[in-house]
């Protein structure tokens, strides 16, 4: 078996009387990224806060490469590095500045940390902006700065909370390219996050969590079979044949097809599987449609959303069960068996 | 016709951005793996820094943020030359027959008072820190851990000294002659913020329990105003009735005022001196421990 990064059992922590993280079970695969995927308020940052010694755990257990998050706060320490869901860089301080701030904090000699702090920059497109205060940073290179700061010192772990919300799609694209990076030269990865579509692409196994709690686990494919891969979109040169399109669909993918509002519009979901076998229903669906005679403009097959994803595991979109969410634990672990 | 897949994107396919180059049109920016690969490689790792350069790196920030917001300087000048002028010349002339006579006796004690007020600042930076999230990333270093709160205090030395200075400069030009000479004064002004940075403890726990900025400031006024006014500050305590003289006796402020004074003065009081190393000590076992807990647990 490969070792763990992370290993936790029965974690708990209890804001009055609201159980933020309620007994979570997590084993992170060293040398992979991990993805904790949950709606706002699931316990995520918690959850993260936690594993970097940030918050004590009220019950259960965490290991980080085996050292125990409350005995060996320290060992922990020298091990892990977050990058906070909010920037934990220094506003008022430039970008070099916070970064050689880190270095010397880290123990390097100034002119060892002015040069990794440069080298950084460099790598992360940068250099340009090093003089200037962080504050004048648009979000992708607060978030790139963040991120630098953290891996000033090759952490063998890595905690990335929601690394790309409210980025813009390209910043987005860099952090992922980052974080393959990173991945790529031996430091695991834990990161959380909101969209499914962003744990798929990193993610070697991904955890569902809500309530505090893992409600799903496994690879994505396994995850998306369980949900079906997803919902195909199609779009007719010709309204009138909307109808035979839809008779077609329903045939070829067995699945009912919605109408949408738009007259050439049609949207129906795939049950495959896994991503490969449904991407090829797709295809046979659209070579029918072809053989018909009917005209496709545009075609796309679409991921599951977070929210079908918990509609497939819970029954409910995210934060709406009522009952399982309860001050009592026994009884809400009761609810959530049933829900399961 | 276009056709778009979306969900064909599986986990292991990340071979075109291993080399570094990314497939978005238009990117300004492509991480590039060469690079960071040189600052990823393993076994670079350098031993933790010991407590003191640890600490001495905070006051390294301290001082970065003194360099990009200066306008913070204002309250360390303007403040205390106004305090200094104010009851100069306010009392002067009814207290001690001249403003310049009064200086003689006002001086070390504005002094302490400005200082003394402008430790408050600590608090408010401390509080500030913790809502931005730089915190967290301190938090998770391991490095000695009080070296943080260090860090801003030695930041915060600096502006206590700078404000003595300011007082000192102001009370020599409107007439303050010390007998001590510069031996005195200086001896007095290391007093002053050794002490000051001993009581500051207290505001950096402030800092870590309230939960604004605003809270800060409340409490610290709270505890400044009293300390500071009721003391020998202004006037001779033996005119004051009895209660109000035996707290300004113990006010740990009337004897640090007293010390200064003494060593201004050319005369050293040990026995009041002792008691402000005494005072400060106290406050950074008991404020000290107090803020390391909190910063802790937060
Ligand atoms: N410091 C705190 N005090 C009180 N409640 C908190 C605190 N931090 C988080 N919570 C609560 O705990 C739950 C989980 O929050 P969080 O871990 O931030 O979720 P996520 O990161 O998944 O959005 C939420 O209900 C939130 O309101
Ligand atoms: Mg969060």
């Amino acid at each position: 078996m490969r070792d763990l990064a992370v290993e936790t059992s029965g974690l708990v922590k209890i804001f009055g009387k609201n159980r933020a993280v309620d007994g979570l079970d997590l084993a992170v695969p060293a040398g992979t990224v991990y993805g904790v995927l949950g709606p706002n308020g699931a316990g995520k940052t918690t959850a993260v806060k936690m594993l970097a010694t940030l918050l004590r755990p009220d019950g259960g257990e965490a290991r980080v490469f085996g050292h125990d998050v409350l005995r060996e706060p320290d060992a922990v320490r020298s091990r892990v590095s977050l990058t906070g869901q909010y920037a934990s860089v220094d506003e008022e301080m430039t970008g070099m500045e916070n970064l050689v701030l880190l270095g010397r904090l880290l123990g390097h000699r100034r002119a060892a940390a002015r040069d990794r702090a440069m080298r950084l920059l460099e790598a992360f497109g940068l250099t340009e902006a090093a003089g200037r205060q962080v504050k004048t940073y648009s979000g992708g290179m607060r978030r790139r700065l963040d991120i630098a700061a953290s891996i000033l010192n090759t952490p063998d772990l890595l905690f990335l909370d929601e690394p790309t919300t409210g980025l813009d799609p390209r910043s987005r694209n860099q952090v992922w390219d980052i974080v393959r990076i990173v991945v790529a030269h031996g430091t695991t990865v834990l990161l959380t996050t909101q969209y499914l579509d962003e744990a798929d692409r990193l993610a070697g196994r991904i955890a569902v969590i809500d309530h505090g709690k893992v409600i799903a686990e496994g690879t994505p494919g396994e995850l998306k079979s369980s949900v079906g891969s997803g919902s195909v979109h199609v779009r007719l040169r010709d309204a009138a044949r909307r109808p035979e399109a839809e008779r077609v669909l329903a045939r070829e993918l067995n699945t009912p097809v919605q109408l949408e509002a738009d007259p050439v519009a049609l949207t129906t979901r795939i049950s495959g599987q896994d991503a490969d076998a449904g991407a090829e229903r797709a295809s046979r669906a659209l070579a029918a449609l072809a053989a018909s005679g009917i005209v496709v403009d545009d075609f796309s097959l679409g991921q599951p959303s977070l929210d079908e994803v918990f509609l497939a595991l819970t029954g409910a979109p995210p934060g709406e069960r009522g009952p399982a969410r309860t001050d009592h634990p026994a009884t809400g672990r009761n609810a959530q068996e049933e829900a399961a | 016709m276009s056709t778009t897949t979306e969900s064909t994107n599986t986990p292991g396919s990340t071979t075109t951005t291993q080399n570094g180059t990314t497939t978005e049109n238009g990117t300004s920016f492509a991480p590039a793996s060469e690079t960071l690969g040189a600052v990823l490689a393993p076994g670079t790792r350098p031993p933790r820094p010991s407590a003191l350069s640890a600490s001495l790196t905070f006051g390294w920030r301290a001082m970065l943020k003194i360099k990009h917001v200066p306008e913070q300087l204002f309250d360390v000048t303007a403040f205390p030359i106004m305090m200094t002028l104010m009851f100069t010349y306010l009392f002067g002339g009814a207290l001690a027959g001249s403003p310049t006579e009064y200086l003689q006796f006002l001086l070390p004690g504005i002094m302490v008072t400005s200082v003394v007020m402008i430790t408050m600042y600590t608090g408010v930076e401390v509080n500030k820190d913790i809502e931005k999230g730089v915190f967290d990333r301190f938090r998770t270093l391991p490095i000695w851990r009080p070296s943080t709160m260090v860090g801003y205090l030695l930041g915060d030395a600096f502006r206590y000294t700078m404000a003595a200075t300011v007082i000192l400069v102001v009370g020599l030009v409107l007439g303050f002659r010390p007998q001590g000479g510069v031996a005195g004064v200086l001896g007095a002004i290391a007093l002053l913020v050794a002490f000051s940075f001993a009581f500051s403890w207290i505001w950096t726990m402030f800092g870590l329990l309230l939960r604004s900025e605003k809270s800060v400031m409340g409490v610290s006024m709270l505890v400044l105003f009293p300390l500071t006014f009721l003391s020998n500050v202004y006037v001779d305590p033996q005119t004051m009735p009895g209660w109000l003289q035996a707290f300004v006796g113990v006010n740990p402020i009337s004897h640090l005022v007293s010390a200064a004074r003494s060593l201004m003065a050319g005369s050293p009081d040990t026995g009041e001196i002792t008691w402000v190393l005494v005072c400060g000590a106290v406050s950074i076992a008991v404020f000290g421990a107090l803020t390391m807990r909190l910063y802790n647990r937060k």
